[in-house]
């Protein structure tokens, strides 16, 4: 096999990996905010529950947690979710990971506002929501941005985990051709473009952070 | 009119009396200043007053909207200027926008900041970031204006410069009270004092008579202050 098609196929399966990356975002982020909300309820009912479901996301591995959301439904209904299941498998076990791990960092932005800023706007007469969005919310993106982006590049080099259920993503792709030329070479072509992704993800982490320091704390 | 009314105001921090039954009314217009040993209760009696804490027991009657200013100014940092005092008139008033922004402009041309509209609060010094709420408070026309000790976070020169503007809302005949340990100010402002002690009222009337107070506990307070 020429070199340029082992680019091209490791080009193709770069799509299931992009795919994973965006709709893990996509489902995790919303997700991560509702975790964030739930974790710092009142309401004990609320907030044990969303604390174990954090506890058991961030202490087990997420190859087990693949494969328990995979196997899940045989072994606890006896059903056969059929070959699509796969890959909504990577995406749900992905989502609801990574939403654990948003929602602590949407927590520790959101508990570190000054309480006087509720306290002006309660004054102001805003409403709770209206404080939420106008006023709590954009100063708490700018205080996460940085652990966001950390986040979100871990993410980019987790989606090499969907080896665990064989989907073809880029490196289960990689991992192949390079067992079938007996040649590393696939492997580290697909090291540069996780490389290259994330070098252009964190540069456009840099332009977020750059258009919010026109202000500061 | 009354402005503000309250009855028989008390409320415990876990069992201890931080307010034990107070009661005060403000006139329209009135400047009361609020003064005592730190722990005494004032803060808590204006926090009480404008919702930020939940009395035990007591009436609080306003005759119309109110404002407060706070010790750490607490402006809205991602905001500038300009959008920290509109954007409650705006968003909360439903004032039309370039009339809360005329507004805007004319209060902060007041306060001596007209030339930072544009700027964001971490551009200023402490004094014009608490002209600029005071400037916040006043674009929704309170009836009535809290002071939490507006200057206890300045040094002694941007005290001054906040205490001019304050003085200077006399004529706005708004009502304020004010929570100080300014008693230079106190004494040059307000049309009365209150001096506060363990949760309650010890003394209070027009300046001169609570400065030269019979009072031990008010001579004692007072004394202190001018032996430092």
């Amino acid at each position: 096999m020429a070199f340029t098609d082992m680019l091209l196929e490791l080009l193709t399966s770069f799509g299931v990996t992009f795919n994973i990356f965006i709709v893990t975002l996509i489902f995790s982020l919303p997700l991560g905010l509702i975790v964030a909300v739930g974790r710092m309820s009142k309401n004990k009912f609320i907030s044990i529950p969303v604390s174990i479901y954090i506890s058991i996301m961030r202490g087990t591995p997420l190859m087990l947690q693949l494969i328990c959301v995979y196997f899940g439904p045989y072994y606890l209904f006896r059903i056969s979710p059929g070959t699509n299941y796969r890959m909504m498998a990577i995406y749900i076990a992905f989502a609801i990971n990574y939403a654990a791990y948003f929602g602590e960092i949407f927590r520790s932005g959101i508990q570190s506002m000054p309480r006087g800023q509720y306290e002006a706007a309660q004054i102001l007469g805003y409403t709770k929501l209206q404080t939420f969005m106008r006023i709590i919310l954009p100063q708490v993106i700018k205080r996460i941005l940085p652990s966001v982006s950390n986040e979100v590049i871990t993410l980019v080099k987790d989606t090499s985990f969907a080896f665990t259920l064989s989907v073809m993503d880029m490196f289960t792709m990689a991992k192949a051709l390079a067992a079938g030329q007996t040649s590393v070479v696939p492997l580290f072509a697909a090291g540069v473009f996780y490389y290259i992704f994330n070098f252009i993800v964190a540069k456009i982490f840099d332009i977020f952070e750059n258009k919010l320091n026109y202000y500061r704390f | 009119m009354k402005a503000l009314e309250i009855k028989n105001l008390a409320k415990t921090f876990d069992g201890m009396e931080v307010i034990n039954n107070i009661s005060i009314s403000v006139e329209d217009g009135e400047v009361i200043s609020i003064i005592g040993p730190s722990g005494s209760g004032k803060t808590t009696l204006l926090r009480c007053a404008c919702g930020l804490e939940k009395p035990d027991r007591g009436e609080i009657k306003f005759a119309g909207s109110f404002g407060m200013v706070f010790q750490q100014f607490n402006l809205f940092p991602h905001w500038s200027v300009l959008k920290n005092i509109t954007d409650a008139p705006v968003n909360v008033q439903k004032q039309d926008r370039e009339e809360a922004k005329k507004h805007a402009m004319e209060l902060l041309e007041k306060m001596g900041l007209k030339d930072r509209a544009d700027y964001y609060p971490y551009q200023l010094s402490g004094g014009q970031q608490q002209r600029v709420a005071i400037a916040r408070a006043l674009a929704l026309n309170p009836r009535i204006l809290f002071f939490d000790e507006p200057t206890s976070a300045l040094d002694p020169e941007l005290t001054q410069e906040v205490l001019k503007v304050i003085k200077s809302l006399k004529d706005l005949n708004i009502a304020m009270v004010i929570v100080t340990h300014e008693m230079a100010f106190a004494r040059d402002v307000s049309d009365r004092i209150i001096f506060m002690d363990g949760g309650v009222i010890v003394d209070e009337g027009e300046p001169d008579k609570v400065m030269n107070s019979d009072n031990e506990r008010t001579r004692a307070f007072l004394g202190k202050l001018a032996g430092v």
